[in-house]
Formats: C-alpha cells, sequence, structure tokens
C-alpha cells in the first residue's frame, strides 16, 4: 500500500470517526439541544418542571387580553392540541401576533400559569407580498399551514 | 499520477496557478460587480415588503448568501485541507488557507445580519438555539484554523494542523444546515431548498440567487487573489515569482520553474515512503 493511500484511509477514518462521535453526542443531548418544548410535551409531564424553561407554539387566534393600565398581557400557546396559558409584563416584540408563532421563556407556577421573562416571535418560512396574503384570506384560505411546524 | 493523467493538476505548479489566476481574476470581478448591482436593484426596488415583516426581510439578501458561503467555503476548505494532508500537494494548503479569511467574513456577515434581523423580528438579538450556535463555532473553526496555520514556525507542521483541524470540523456544517429540522429552534425552518419548492415570492427568490451568484463569484475572486499573493511570498526566492511580482513573467522561466516544481514533488512523493 502506498503511503499516500495509507494517509487517504486515515482522513476517511478520522472523518468517519468524527461523524460517529458528533452523531452519538447530539442523540444523547437531544433533549437539550432543543430551543423550546412544545406545549402537548409542557401538559405529558406528570410535574410541572421547577426551573426555567422554554415553550415554543402559536398564539392561540382571540385569546390575546391587554391589561389597558400597564404592559401586562396574557395569551395562550397553543400546538393545536394543547395549551398553555402565559402571562407576561413587557414591551412584545413586532411580529407577536394570534395565530403567528412564538417562543416563551419563564417558569410555569403552581396553578399552570406560564409566566414568561421573555417573549420571542417565531417567524415561519414563508416570504410573500402582502397583497398575495390578501388574495389568499380572501379566497377563505387563512394560513393553514399550522401542521409544518411541529 | 502525472500531470497527464488529470489535467488540472498541472495548475498545483505554483507558476501555472497563478497565471490562471491572473486571467481569471478581472473577468471574476467583472461578473460578481455585474450581479451584485442587479440582486441589490432587484432586492430593494423590485421585489415588495413580506406580509408580516415589512421591509426588514429584505436583510435576508445579504444574510443568505454569507450563511451559505460561509458553510460551502468551509467544506472546499476541509477538501482541500484533505488533498493537502493526502497528496502533500502544496497549493492546495495555499487554496485552503486563503479560503480561510474569507470563510470567516462570510459566516461573520451571516451572523451580524442576523442579529440585525432579529432584534426586529424576533424581538432578540441573539439565542443560544442550535442554528446560532453552530453558526457561531463554524466563525470560530474558521479562527482557529487561521491561528493553528499560524502557530507553528514551520509552514507545512502548520498547514498539517489546521488541516486536520478542518476536516474534523466539517461535520459541523451538516449539523447547522439540518439542525432546524433535527430540534425545534427559533431559527426558521428551510425556504429555498425543500422538496415541494420554495416558499418565496419570485421577485424575492430571483433577488436572493443574484446575491448568492455574486457572492459565489466575489469568494472566487478574492480566494484566487489571496492564493496568488501567498503563493509569491512562498515563492519569494524563485526567478519566476520575482518576474511575476514585477509583471514581466516570460513563457521561458514559468516552464522552467514548472518543470522544476514536478521534479521536487517527485522527489518529495518518493520521500514520502519512509
Amino acid at each position: 500500500m502506498k503511503t499516500r493511500h495509507k494517509r487517504l484511509f486515515l482522513v476517511l477514518g478520522v472523518v468517519a470517526g468524527v461523524s460517529v462521535a458528533t452523531a452519538l453526542v447530539l442523540n444523547a443531548f437531544r433533549d437539550n439541544l432543543t430551543f423550546f418544548i412544545t406545549p402537548s410535551e409542557v401538559m405529558a409531564k406528570s410535574e410541572f418542571p421547577e426551573r426555567r424553561f422554554r415553550i415554543g407554539g402559536l398564539v392561540e387566534d382571540g385569546s390575546v387580553d391587554r391589561d389597558p393600565n400597564s404592559t401586562r398581557v396574557t395569551f395562550e400557546v397553543t400546538d393545536t392540541r394543547k395549551n398553555v396559558p402565559v402571562t407576561y409584563e413587557g414591551i412584545l416584540p413586532d411580529l407577536f401576533r394570534e395565530g403567528q408563532g412564538v417562543v416563551v421563556e419563564g417558569r410555569i407556577n403552581s396553578e399552570g400559569v406560564f409566566e414568561a421573562d421573555n417573549v420571542m416571535a417565531r417567524h415561519d418560512e414563508d416570504y410573500m407580498p402582502a397583497e398575495a396574503q390578501e388574495a389568499i384570506e380572501r379566497a377563505g384560505h387563512p394560513e393553514d399551514e399550522v401542521g409544518d411546524y411541529y | 499520477m502525472t500531470a497527464r493523467s488529470i489535467p488540472w493538476l498541472k495548475f498545483t505548479a505554483p507558476p501555472n496557478f497563478y497565471v490562471l489566476a491572473e486571467r481569471l481574476t478581472p473577468w471574476l470581478w467583472g461578473v460578481a460587480a455585474l450581479f451584485l448591482v442587479a440582486g441589490l436593484y432587484v432586492g430593494f426596488f423590485v421585489a415588495p415588503p413580506d406580509y408580516q415583516q415589512g421591509n426588514s426581510y429584505r436583510i435576508m439578501f445579504i444574510h443568505v448568501p454569507a450563511a451559505w458561503m460561509g458553510m460551502f467555503l468551509y467544506l472546499l476548505m476541509a477538501l482541500y485541507g484533505a488533498i493537502f494532508l493526502i497528496w502533500r500537494i502544496k497549493m492546495a494548503d495555499v487554496m485552503a488557507r486563503a479560503i480561510a479569511p474569507t470563510g470567516a467574513l462570510m459566516t461573520f456577515l451571516s451572523l451580524w445580519t442576523g442579529a440585525l434581523w432579529g432584534a426586529p423580528t424576533w424581538g432578540t438579538y441573539w439565542v443560544w438555539d442550535a442554528r446560532l450556535t453552530s453558526t457561531l463555532i463554524l466563525l470560530f473553526l474558521f479562527l482557529g484554523y487561521i491561528a493553528l496555520h499560524a502557530a507553528s514556525d514551520d509552514r507545512e507542521k502548520g498547514g498539517r494542523a489546521a488541516s486536520l483541524l478542518a476536516i474534523i470540523g466539517a461535520v459541523n456544517v451538516p449539523i447547522i444546515y439540518f439542525s432546524v429540522e433535527w430540534w425545534y429552534n427559533l431559527h426558521q425552518g428551510v425556504s429555498v431548498m425543500r422538496a415541494d419548492g420554495p416558499s418565496m415570492a419570485p421577485s424575492m427568490l430571483a433577488a436572493l440567487l443574484l446575491m448568492t451568484v455574486a457572492f459565489w463569484v466575489y469568494s472566487a475572486a478574492i480566494v484566487l487573489r489571496r492564493a496568488q499573493s501567498e503563493t509569491l511570498s512562498r515563492e519569494a526566492r524563485k526567478e519566476w515569482a520575482q518576474q511575476a511580482a514585477c509583471g514581466r513573467l516570460t513563457r521561458d522561466t514559468r516552464e522552467r520553474a514548472v518543470a522544476q516544481a514536478q521534479q521536487e514533488n517527485a522527489v518529495s512523493e518518493s520521500g514520502g515512503q519512509a
């Protein structure tokens, strides 16, 4: 076997070894690598976690309730199967709106209400002109791609 | 392996590479400028505002090509690193070394523009989600490659260590690319390279693709230029390099230099058996 063939197999071996090791590590840390969990996953837990965590989903249509005297707002995060009620005090991002993706960060209290200290809007992967969106709504098909998120 | 068996092996001889790059780069600069102007025009004046984000989505015309370019350049750098490690072709090391700064720049641009887009859209400049974190690691890999390459006084040793780092780090690129599918992220999913076609209006996609071509050709031009100057500095003591630096490289000198380089390669190949 020529030296350069040995080196070729050595490099291929390094690539294969690193790939397998990385795959195992990523698989082992799967739960920690995910940025948020879904409302269904929260509800499936026998007891609510005490530490801070993040829930991601859509802002339930018609659930947003703003306190007129403060920046307090309550809404529900849904994955279309389960809902989690959320309270938050602070400024919401521009893209926060009903039916849109959202990630909330905070703790869940004993009554099962999620007290968020951080709210992030989650943008979807659709880009289109405003006129196209209006046309879709007129045609009676409001964004029906909710299932794509999960 | 001889120059006859694979035609492009001719360009592993530094003087041949130098002359090829000298001929290509003016065209590449021109094409890059053309596509950049076209892409910016379509991006700013033709593409309509987005239905959710208004005008802030236009950052993606820089952000997305830069992010793609960063990942692609890393894989290319790792490939050249592997070629250098396996076949000990010095020009491969020159190319990998020339790619690193542009790759780092592209990755930095994608992180920076992403933060500027994230602030109004998400409500935060930065989160430690899988996509963002793995892209930050890509930037560190580029910087680590540059530092490791420069760390050794012996250029050959530095090149080998850095090449190994480049190859090992390549595992990060598929993680970046597939992170949005493997885990829940704040970063949205794939818009362009989807099985069911891009989920983007045609004029937006046109601007994005024009900018992508511009970034590709710009990267090719700047990398070839950097590789040229690296070649000259490595071969500074040789006659052809001194002539080339003054812009007076004769065909005769080049052919002599190529013959000499091939002889050196043959010696180092047989010496490599030990």
